[in-house]
């Protein structure tokens, strides 16, 4: 079989108007970013939330957040995606319904699917980061904060958080990346992000292997750049004395 | 909501089920496999195979496991095709196989590399004293030391790879998943079968989760 290897085609014309193939990718790239950092956004927000409701000492609390935490660990991504793409929309009121089906642009509607799914898969995850973050601290700073009369609101907000979240930099750079890696099951319900323009470029031009090895470097290189970026945030916010050099 | 209609479609749900369970247990095993070889070489003295095996991990655990997937899917019949310079047929069985065993095997390096890592160095030196060779020494001292210790995150890990399965819907393989889907589709109740397979991932994945925990309290030294 021939197989024309040609590593120019990212800027040939795609045939639709004057587009070359590179402008699929930088496309792609915005959509992914866009996922991530709002779906991200959630995660942080919930799975912080949850984490705490996790170390709390109401039952109730930490018993509501543990449900969530084993309810959206033990089902598949992908599975969580089509409920809040296919089924979710139905059960919405009439006109917020006609509003997402239809007033919607569709490309918008499964990015609010997506990022909906996304977040709260993620939170999850940073939930028990978080968790574990404030369970490593020792167990003296927070009587230290009650023999000092905090409240229990107080000792989280000036004792436990400030600590815990510099502990949890490192693992949660982890998930952070794995937000960007996940964004690609949008690429299943039709949100044109880099993983989609990969597929279509080769369906396209038929130069597979061109195709899906620009894709792997676009995620190497956003992999490499994040985890960089975090390293140098982390050696930024170190309590000197506190942490093991490598943050583990 | 009717969920009646799931009973009579159960034979064929499990054909699925059957299909992803078979997929994983191979993935595991051929990840687990490969994952150990990576991570004796990542440990090697040789700077170039340590090197190789650790660019191998780094790319796979920066790219999707749906991007190696397709990757794969496309590719492998294509690769062999060069290789043997006819036509082979790869079914989408076997390219995904292939995908998750090669991604897989990323994560379960890193794994098995703390695991052989966390050994006391005197059980090493131990097995050398015996004059036992490298291949001896890994195989009946450091190796079952160490999957006893790592076995609770082995076995974590593929209970990820349990749920990631469903990713080959992407290919048209059908997984329990994707019958799910097509049952529900056919039938024109696609909400509950969808919501069905979820609760089946969910008591599976519940369970073995539960299993891993008790037996990481078990395990404990």
């Amino acid at each position: 079989m021939n197989y024309n290897w040609d590593w120019n085609i990212f800027f040939k014309s795609t045939g639709i108007g004057n587009e070359i193939y590179l402008d699929w990718y930088i496309t792609g790239l915005g959509w992914t970013l866009a996922l991530a950092l709002a779906a991200w956004l959630v995660a942080l927000l919930l799975g912080g939330l949850l984490g705490v409701m996790r170390t709390l000492p109401n039952k109730w609390l930490s018993g509501i957040a543990t449900c969530y935490v084993e309810l959206f660990r033990n089902v598949p991504l992908l599975v969580q995606l089509f409920i809040w793409y296919f089924v979710v929309p139905d059960y919405l009121p009439e006109s917020v319904q006609i509003w997402f089906k239809q007033d919607l642009n569709p490309a918008v509607s499964a990015y609010i699917s997506v990022v909906v799914c996304l977040g709260l898969f993620t939170a999850a995850r940073v939930c028990e980061q978080v968790r574990t973050g404030i369970q490593a601290l020792p167990k003296g700073q927070s009587n230290a904060a009650q023999a000092v009369g905090f409240t229990v609101a107080q000792s989280y907000r000036y004792v436990l958080l400030p600590q815990a979240f510099r502990v949890v930099i490192p693992p949660l750079t982890s998930e952070f990346l794995n937000v960007f890696k996940n964004s690609s099951v949008a690429s299943l319900i039709g949100l044109m992000e880099i993983l989609a323009q990969a597929k279509q470029t080769a369906e396209f031009s038929a130069n597979i292997f061109e195709a899906f090895t620009l894709a792997t470097l676009i995620y190497f290189t956003l992999n490499m750049s994040i985890m960089k970026v975090m390293s140098i945030v982390e050696k930024r916010v170190r309590i000197p004395g506190l942490m093991v050099e490598g943050g583990k | 909501m009717d969920f009646s209609q799931i009973i009579p479609a159960l034979p064929d749900l499990m054909d699925g089920m059957w299909l992803t369970l078979k997929l994983m247990v191979m993935a595991v095993v051929g990840g687990v496999v490969l994952g150990t070889v990576l991570a004796l070489l990542r440990l090697s003295s040789n700077p170039v195979l340590s090197g190789l095996a650790k660019a191998y991990v780094n790319i796979f655990r920066s790219v999707p496991l749906l991007l190696v997937i397709i990757w794969f899917y496309l590719a492998v019949p294509m690769l062999l095709n060069w290789i043997t310079g006819e036509f082979v047929a790869v079914g989408a069985f076997t390219s995904c196989l292939v995908a998750f065993m090669m991604f897989e095997a990323a994560y379960y390096c890193e794994i098995v590399r703390a695991g052989i890592q966390s050994i006391a160095k005197g059980q090493v030196n131990a097995a050398y004293a015996l004059g036992m060779t490298y291949g001896q020494a890994m195989r009946l001292v450091v190796l079952p030391q160490a999957f006893r210790k790592m076995m609770p995150l082995l076995l974590q890990q593929s209970i990820i790879l349990f749920q990631d399965t469903s990713l080959v819907y992407a290919v048209g393989l059908m997984d329990f998943l994707s019958s799910a889907r097509s049952r529900g589709d056919i039938l024109g109740l696609p909400h509950e079968f969808l919501l069905f397979a979820g609760l089946i991932y969910f008591v599976v994945s519940f369970a073995a989760s539960r299993g891993v925990k008790h037996l990481q309290k078990r395990l404990a030294v």
